[in-house]
């Protein structure tokens, strides 16, 4: 790395070296059954640099091939976009625990009866559900090094654990599901067989949806398959700088309903996406998104803040390309509300587990429009069975602007999201 | 390249000697570039080169997969898969038979692309001029990626299979806004290795920025059923979510209640439909000629005449199905294990005229190009880029972008007619078991579906 750097620092005025590897053991299972094994080995180096003003950038998987980095970086600096921020010298960094050394230490052996046990936990309630799942242990190292003696470095753990169940009857299909991850190592897979036998208890008897307006309830993972891509797009300080996001003018004014915060936090203690510092070196924070409805803050990368003039927001992150403005873990603050009584409190509704499809309209205008992949029709209080062929459509800014209740207890969805259940008083239903 | 050579001669060698009941491996090299704007300016161009590879090994039902960027070790990392493979293997392996194959596939369209950057960023300019003479435009986006890859594979029966791949994508994405509405258009396209097929495109280009604009005003279709006409380009990402994805045999083969709903001779649609996935079909970014299993590519009709007569196999899915492989296997790159995959999957072309379409429908949506689509096998959504309705037989006024959703059980029986004019769509990329996206094509002509369920207000 530091030859790359050396080498970089000889034809360019500023270079920063980025190097990732990791280690991944998926185990899979198939079909109820174990099916495969795998051991990825992966390394990936990224020099950026900037030459006569202007920003180059390479990758590769060799680190000790240095030169055609160099060179790769240099002819592509020719077209690059001006450089308008300086990378960050030696800075201190938070102390964010994301590494836990038994993660590495389990062996295969053990995460497979994991996957079996809560195989075994699913089937025994369902006998003829047919279930995936996984379990994996992952190792990542991370280390940056630049021209202005700046340097970082970290390794975090993350195991996680997921099942997917369908259960075919006739040509009627049901998908349930269920996932959990840390960097400590998970031991107790009864947690996530619970919620799938609830999805499966609740989706016994089917009903029907009529084609009308009705409040609805999106679970936490109905928050996250249908609301969370349109305002990270909203929030992304690139998009406020194009003038493309909807609420890019309206920093520190009302936009949504008040029982409505969200924070963007990599700080919290072992969670998969938390680090002491983004992927251009910059030092960890908590950033308040939404207060009380308010719009508080937009997420920034070193580029597109000095562009807009502000600072970083320590949000870069790397997809393969260069450095963009990216959320780490959002964390939806809780209400006062249990999901019962927001049950009792519908006459006609829905409750929507999973919504497909919702991100694939105008996101940008935070249009979304899907199909209710898992969701529950709810008659005077009581949820009476799963809706199908039902398709829910609706603006998420109209949307969060008037919410109901915010339930009470949050929950991981994946390993970005923490969100409790959502209460709406109004959203489109057209049904079949 | 001699580098990734050599050590599939070594692994070849290794792979005959091991006790496994089958091995194999795969090796890569690849060279990429992209470059991105965002707005006016151009945000980023970058370069990439990457070597890495795979050996999968099969023992007793069970398989090891281990992956690495590390060329040293390698007779270790056969052991690590074997062993895994043991750990897992339970029951008796099972592959279909194919013979082994030893083939240099010539370069023919897939070679590295000679393209200098300043000139591929000279046509992006040129396009984003176009853009951004609209008036009321906002931003825009422009991804242009291209990559040259180079892969072996060697198995332990003996093959050893040279495979070039070029492929080319263009992304352009035009937003407007006004008011705090913001809209916006897309184009996608996509080739094996031709770069003149994204270039003069700038009229295409234009009519996308000035659709955005267009959708500021447009209003949202209301929710409920309609007849809906879909242009070729959104027939074929239909064709790929409703039914291209349940012919996968993967999702089948274990599971004994879907092969009982997927019997062979079942009826899905009407009498002219007739639904397709080739990797035979030349030049297509879902084409080649042997699969990531060594499998030779071919034909399959998935549906002829309305009934299912075919689906996708990997060699593992064909032999526990007792049917012939079909060389579907696709992987990603070298970090993932084969799985089985579409290619060029089409509706093959019928009679009529896009205006016999729409002549009779009173009230309807037409529906054009494509956001995306996805599928859990039963149900599937798909969005379209452009949506107008129909009056009285004819084209009227721009809708907001529309989200149809429908029952692949249903949906495919109220087909009423194929038009006479089939196109292909380059720009897709597919999603599987956290392999996206790979390149395939899909098409048809248009098609116009009874009781569709559109998403609106």
């Amino acid at each position: 790395m530091e030859r790359i750097l050396a080498q970089a620092k000889k034809v360019a005025e500023e270079a920063e070296v980025f190097l990732v590897s990791a280690e991944e053991t998926p185990v899979h299972f198939e079909a109820n059954r174990l099916k495969h094994i795998q051991g990825k080995q992966s390394t990936s180096v990224a020099l950026r640099i900037v030459k006569d003003g202007r920003l180059g950038y390479a990758t590769g998987t060799d680190v000790s091939d240095s030169q055609s980095l160099v060179n790769n970086a240099v002819e592509t600096a020719k077209f690059g976009t001006k450089a308008r921020f300086e990378l960050p010298p030696t800075t201190p960094y938070p102390p964010v625990d994301i590494f836990d050394p038994d993660v590495e230490s389990i062996p295969i052996e053990q995460m497979a009866s994991l996957g079996e046990e809560l195989i075994a936990l699913v089937t025994e309630h369902t006998p003829d559900i047919v279930c995936e799942a996984g379990v994996e242990k992952e190792t990542i190292v991370l280390r940056i090094i630049n021209s202005r003696g700046g340097q970082a470095e970290y390794k975090k753990s993350v195991f996680s654990i997921g099942v997917v169940g369908n259960l075919v009857r006739g040509t009627d299909m049901l998908f349930v599901g269920e996932g959990q991850s840390s960097c400590h190592p998970l031991a107790d897979v009864g947690e996530i067989a619970k919620v799938v036998l609830r999805q499966l208890d609740l989706a016994k008897n089917q009903a029907s949806a009529p084609t009308k307006t009705l409040p609805v309830i999106f679970s936490p993972e109905g928050v996250a398959s249908a609301l969370i891509s349109p305002l990270m797009a909203a929030f992304n300080g690139k998009t406020v700088l194009e003038g493309a996001s909807p609420i890019g003018k309206r920093l520190g004014e009302q936009v949504f309903d008040t029982k409505l915060s969200l924070t963007d936090d990599p700080t919290i203690a072992y969670r998969p996406h938390s680090r002491p510092c983004d992927d251009e070196g910059v030092p960890s924070q908590r950033t308040p998104l939404i207060e009380e409805g308010v719009v508080s803050s937009f997420i920034y990368d070193l580029q597109t803040a000095a562009m807009a003039k502000t600072k970083s927001t320590g949000s870069a992150s790397r997809g393969g390309g260069l450095p963009v403005p990216s959320p780490s873990t959002l964390v939806v603050a809780p209400g006062d509300t249990t999901f019962d009584e927001m049950l009792k409190d519908i006459k006609e509704g829905l409750v929507i587990e999973q919504l497909m499809g919702a991100e694939q309209g105008n996101i940008l205008g935070g249009d979304f429009s899907g199909n209710v992949l898992l969701g529950y029709k709810v008659e005077s209080g009581k949820i009476i069975g799963r809706v199908k062929n039902t398709m829910v459509s609706g603006n998420v800014y109209k949307l969060l602007k008037e919410i109901n209740a915010i339930g009470s207890q949050p929950k991981w969805v994946g390993s970005v999201l923490s969100t409790p259940d959502i209460y709406f008083p109004r959203l489109s239903v057209a049904s079949k | 390249m001699t580098d990734i050579r050599a050590a599939s001669r070594q692994l070849a060698e290794a792979l005959q000697k091991h006790r496994a009941d089958y091995m194999e491996a795969r090796l890569e090299e690849s060279r990429l570039s992209h470059i991105t704007y965002r707005g006016r300016e151009l945000e980023s161009a970058g370069q990439s080169t990457a070597v890495g590879g795979n050996i999968r090994a099969l023992v007793k039902g069970g398989w090891g997969f281990v992956s690495f960027n590390d060329l040293n070790d390698l007779p270790d990392r056969i052991d690590r898969a074997v062993k895994q493979a043991k750990l897992v293997g339970k029951e008796k392996s099972q592959l279909a038979p194919v013979e082994p194959a030893v083939d240099n596939v010539s370069n023919g369209k897939d070679v590295p692309l000679t393209i200098p950057l300043a000139e591929k960023k000279k046509l992006l300019d040129e396009y984003n001029e176009i853009i951004w003479r609209t008036p009321q435009l906002q931003t825009s986006v422009i991804a242009y990626g291209d990559s040259h890859k180079k892969t072996v594979f060697v198995n332990s029966a003996g093959s050893y299979i040279e495979q070039p791949r070029t492929d080319i994508t263009l992304r352009i994405s035009a937003v407007a806004a006004d008011n705090g509405e913001v809209q916006q258009a897309g184009l996608s396209l996509g080739s094996r290795g031709d770069f003149n097929a994204i270039t003069g495109l700038h009229k295409q280009v234009e009519e996308t920025a000035k659709h955005a604009v267009e959708l500021l005003s447009a209003p949202q279709v209301k929710g409920g059923e309609y007849t809906v006409v879909l242009d070729p380009i959104l027939a074929g990402v239909f064709v790929h979510e409703a039914f291209g994805h349940l012919s996968e045999a993967d999702h089948i083969y274990e599971n004994e209640r879907l092969r009982q709903i997927m019997v062979l001779g079942k009826k899905f649609g009407g009498k002219e439909l007739n639904i397709i996935d080739s990797a035979a079909r030349p030049d297509l970014r879902g084409s080649y000629k042997y699969d990531d299993e060594g499998v030779a590519a071919t034909k399959t009709y998935l549906i002829k005449a309305g009934e299912l007569v075919g689906r996708l196999h990997s060699r593992e899915t064909a032999a526990k199905m007792n049917e012939k492989p079909t060389g579907n296997a696709r992987a990603m790159n070298y970090r993932f294990p084969p799985i089985v995959r579409m290619t060029n999957t089409y509706i093959e072309p019928g009679q009529g005229s896009f205006d016999d379409l729409i002549a009779d429908i009173k009230e309807g949506v037409y529906a054009k190009n494509w956001f995306g689509g996805t599928t859990s096998m039963e149900m599937f959504t798909f969005s379209a880029g452009e949506a107008y309705m129909i009056r009285n037989g004819k084209v009227a006024e721009a809708l907001r972008p529309v989200v149809l959703t429908g029952n692949v059980f249903i949906t495919l029986n109220n087909i009423d007619a194929i038009g006479n004019d089939l196109d292909m769509n380059q720009g897709g990329g597919c999603g599987k078991g956290g392999q996206y996206p790979l390149p395939v094509a899909n098409g048809s002509p248009h098609i116009r579906i009874r009781k569709c369920l559109v998403g609106g207000s």
